[in-house]
C-alpha cells in the first residue's frame, strides 16, 4: 500500500513544487498508514536529485531515466505511471498543480479510470477515505470533497504546502521506462527565449500586481523596481483590465480568468478590486493596497492600505524596502 | 476542415457566487450565465481554421440540460454551423463528463476537437486531456498559439516562465488559453441565423461522479485592515508595519 507522488523536474533539475507535493504526500501517507513513493522521471542527469526525496519524507524513490526524456513527455509519463498504478494499487497519486501536473494528471486519471481533484489546498483522511479541499469559481467558494474510489488522484496547488524536511532513508529503485519513439504521437520541446529571472505568479512568495491605476504599460518599470527590491521570489501580477488592454501578458493575470494565488505577501497597486480579482487573491496572507480612491473595494480585503497617488508612493516604497534589504 | 468544439454554460465571472442553503451546492441565484470565456477562444479558433481552410464545418457540443441550448446558440451566433446537446448532468470531477463527451464525439467525422482550457465554474482543467485519452488522440492543453499546416499541428502552450511547443498530426485535441485570439462578437445577422441552425439533442444520462461534494464553503472572510495613511508620507510607517507587525519583510 502506498501513496505515489509524481516528482516534477524541468531540464533535469527538481522543481520546488515537487518538494511541496512530497510534503503533502508525507502527511497523507501518514494519515493512511502507508508508504510514500516518489516517482522521478527525466534525463539521466536527474538521478542526482533522487536523494532529496528521503530528506523530504519519501520512503522510496522510483527513478526512471532516459536520454529521450530531456523534455516533458506526456505519453511516456502517462504510460509509466499507469503501469505503476496497475502494479502497486496505490491509495492516492499526487501531482503538483503546475503546467505539467495539470496536463499530466487528467491523462493518468482517464487512463486508470480514477477521480481527479485539481488544485487541492488540503488533503485529509476521514473514515479511511481521502477528503480534499479545493477552490472553485475562481476562489469564490471552496469545495470539500471525498473520493468515491481508489486511487484518489489529485494535483496540489503550489504554495499550499511548505516543503518541510522530514528525514528518512529512502531506497532508490531504478525502473524501466518505455520510450519507443515509433509509438509516440506527439513531440514536446521548450520554446527558446522564455522569461527569465522571475518566478511564475502562482508559485511566487511575493506578488506585485498592477491595475488600471498604473495608467499605461510604460509605468510598469516602477513595479519592476519594487519587485526587484523585494527580492528573487517576487513575481509581477496584473488585473484583468490591464491584460485585456494588452498592457501585460496573460500569464500574469490574477483572478477568475487568470491565476488563483495565495502568496505570503501581495501588493495591489492601482487595482480597485473587482469581484473576480478579489476571489483570486483573497487567501494571500498579507495584502497591501495602494489606491487613490479610499472607497475602492480592494481596501475591504487589504491588511494595510495607503490612499494616494501611486506615482509618488511607489518610488519611496521601493527605496524604503531597498534600504531595509541592504 | 471539420472541427468539434466542446463548450459549457457557466456563471459570469462578475457574478456573486455563494453557498446554497443545503451547504453542499453553489448558489447562483440572480447570476447571469454565459458561454465559458475560455470556450470563446476555442470557438473563435475553430472559425478561423475553417475560414483559412475554405471548407469544412464547425460543430459545437455540450453536456447539460435544456438551459444549455442558449449557450450553444451563442456559439452558433458567432458562426458555428451546427450544435449537439448531450442531455445529461456533468460530473463533479472531470472524468464522467469526459466519458459522455467522448461517447458523443465517437463516430463523428472530425480533424480537431477544441476546448476552452477550463470551465470557470468548477475550475477542473481536466476534461480536454481526458477526452483525448479516452479517444486515444494526441492533445495540447493551455494553448496560446496554434498553427495547422496540412495535417501537421503546432501548438504553443503556456508553462511557468515560458512556453512549450507541442507538435502532432491530426486528428487531435487542443485546449485554448486566453490570448490565443480575439473572439468575435456575434453580429445581429449571426444571432438571427443561429436560430435556424441545426441543434441535435441526444439523451445521454447523467455523468458518473467519482468525487462526492461534502461541503461548499465560503473562502475565509477577511476583514478590512487599516489605512496606514495618505500619500507618500505614509510609506515609512507601512514598511515598519510590514516588518514588525506582519513580519513579511
Amino acid at each position: 500500500m502506498s501513496v505515489i507522488v509524481f516528482a516534477e523536474q524541468k531540464g533535469g533539475a527538481l522543481r520546488q513544487v515537487a518538494l511541496e507535493t512530497v510534503t503533502a504526500g508525507r502527511g497523507l501517507a501518514d494519515a493512511l498508514g502507508v508508504d510514500l513513493v516518489a516517482v522521478l522521471l527525466g534525463p539521466p542527469s536527474v538521478a542526482s536529485e533522487a536523494e532529496k526525496f528521503g530528506r523530504f519524507g519519501a520512503d522510496s524513490v522510483l527513478l526512471g531515466t532516459s536520454d529521450a526524456l530531456g523534455e516533458y513527455a506526456p505519453e511516456v509519463y502517462t504510460g509509466t505511471l499507469a503501469k505503476l498504478v496497475g502494479e502497486r494499487a496505490p491509495k492516492a497519486v499526487l501531482f503538483a498543480a503546475s503546467a505539467q501536473g495539470k496536463d499530466l494528471a487528467p491523462r493518468l486519471a482517464a487512463r486508470v479510470k480514477a477521480g481527479l481533484a485539481s488544485d487541492v489546498t488540503e488533503l485529509a483522511v476521514t473514515d479511511g477515505r481521502v477528503v480534499i479541499v479545493r477552490p472553485a469559481y475562481g476562489g469564490k467558494v471552496f469545495f470539500q470533497a471525498g473520493f468515491m474510489g481508489e486511487p484518489a488522484v489529485a494535483s496540489v496547488r503550489p504554495r499550499a504546502y511548505t516543503a518541510t524536511e522530514n528525514s528518512r532513508e529512502a531506497s532508490v529503485e531504478e525502473i524501466a521506462v518505455d520510450v519507443d519513439p515509433a509509438a509516440l504521437r506527439m513531440t514536446v520541446h521548450t520554446a527558446t527565449g522564455g522569461k527569465k529571472g522571475r518566478p511564475d505568479v502562482a508559485e511566487a512568495e511575493v506578488i506585485v500586481s498592477g491595475g488600471r491605476g498604473m495608467q499605461g504599460p510604460e509605468h510598469w518599470t516602477m513595479l519592476e523596481a519594487l519587485a526587484d527590491a523585494l527580492g528573487a521570489g517576487t513575481a509581477l501580477g496584473a488585473s484583468r483590465a490591464v491584460v485585456d488592454a494588452g498592457w501585460r501578458p496573460h500569464d500574469e493575470q490574477v483572478g477568475q480568468t487568470g491565476k488563483v494565488v495565495a502568496p505570503p505577501l501581495y501588493f495591489a497597486v492601482g487595482i480597485s478590486g473587482a469581484i473576480q480579482h478579489l476571489a483570486g487573491m483573497q487567501t494571500a496572507k498579507c495584502i497591501v493596497a495602494i489606491n487613490k480612491d479610499a472607497e475602492a473595494p480592494i481596501f475591504k480585503v487589504a491588511d494595510y492600505g495607503i490612499v494616494g497617488d501611486l506615482f509618488e508612493i511607489l518610488p519611496l516604497l521601493t527605496d524604503e524596502i531597498r534600504k531595509l534589504r541592504s | 476542415m471539420n472541427i468539434l468544439v466542446c463548450v459549457k454554460r457557466v456563471p459570469d465571472s462578475e457574478g456573486r457566487i455563494g453557498v446554497a442553503g443545503d451547504g453542499t451546492s453553489v448558489d447562483t441565484q440572480g447570476v447571469k450565465f454565459v458561454l465559458n470565456p475560455y470556450d470563446e477562444f476555442a470557438v473563435e479558433e475553430a472559425l478561423k481554421l475553417k475560414e483559412a481552410a475554405g471548407t469544412g464545418s464547425v460543430t459545437v457540443m455540450t453536456l447539460g440540460g435544456d438551459e444549455s441550448k442558449e449557450t450553444l446558440r451563442t456559439a452558433l451566433a458567432m458562426g458555428a454551423d451546427q450544435a449537439v446537446l448531450l442531455k445529461g448532468k456533468p460530473s463533479s470531477d472531470g472524468l464522467g463528463t469526459a466519458e459522455k463527451l467522448a461517447e458523443g464525439i465517437r463516430g463523428r467525422e472530425f480533424d480537431l476537437v477544441l476546448f476552452g482550457k477550463q470551465a470557470i465554474d468548477d475550475d477542473n482543467l481536466q476534461v480536454p486531456a481526458m477526452v483525448a485519452e479516452l479517444l486515444e488522440l494526441p492533445c495540447a492543453t493551455v494553448v496560446i498559439e496554434l498553427k495547422v499546416d496540412g495535417r501537421k499541428l503546432t501548438a504553443e502552450r503556456e508553462i511557468e516562465g515560458g512556453h512549450e511547443i507541442v507538435e502532432f498530426d491530426l486528428p487531435g485535441v487542443v485546449a485554448a488559453q486566453k490570448g490565443l485570439n480575439e473572439p468575435r462578437y456575434a453580429s445581429l445577422k449571426g444571432i438571427m441565423a443561429a436560430k435556424k441552425k441545426p441543434l441535435e439533442e441526444i439523451e445521454v444520462g447523467d455523468a458518473e461522479s467519482r468525487l462526492e461534494i461534502l461541503q461548499v464553503m465560503n473562502p475565509p472572510q477577511r476583514s478590512a485592515g487599516e489605512i496606514v495613511g495618505e500619500g507618500a508620507d505614509a510609506v515609512p510607517e507601512l514598511v515598519r508595519k510590514l516588518r514588525e507587525e506582519a513580519k513579511v519583510l
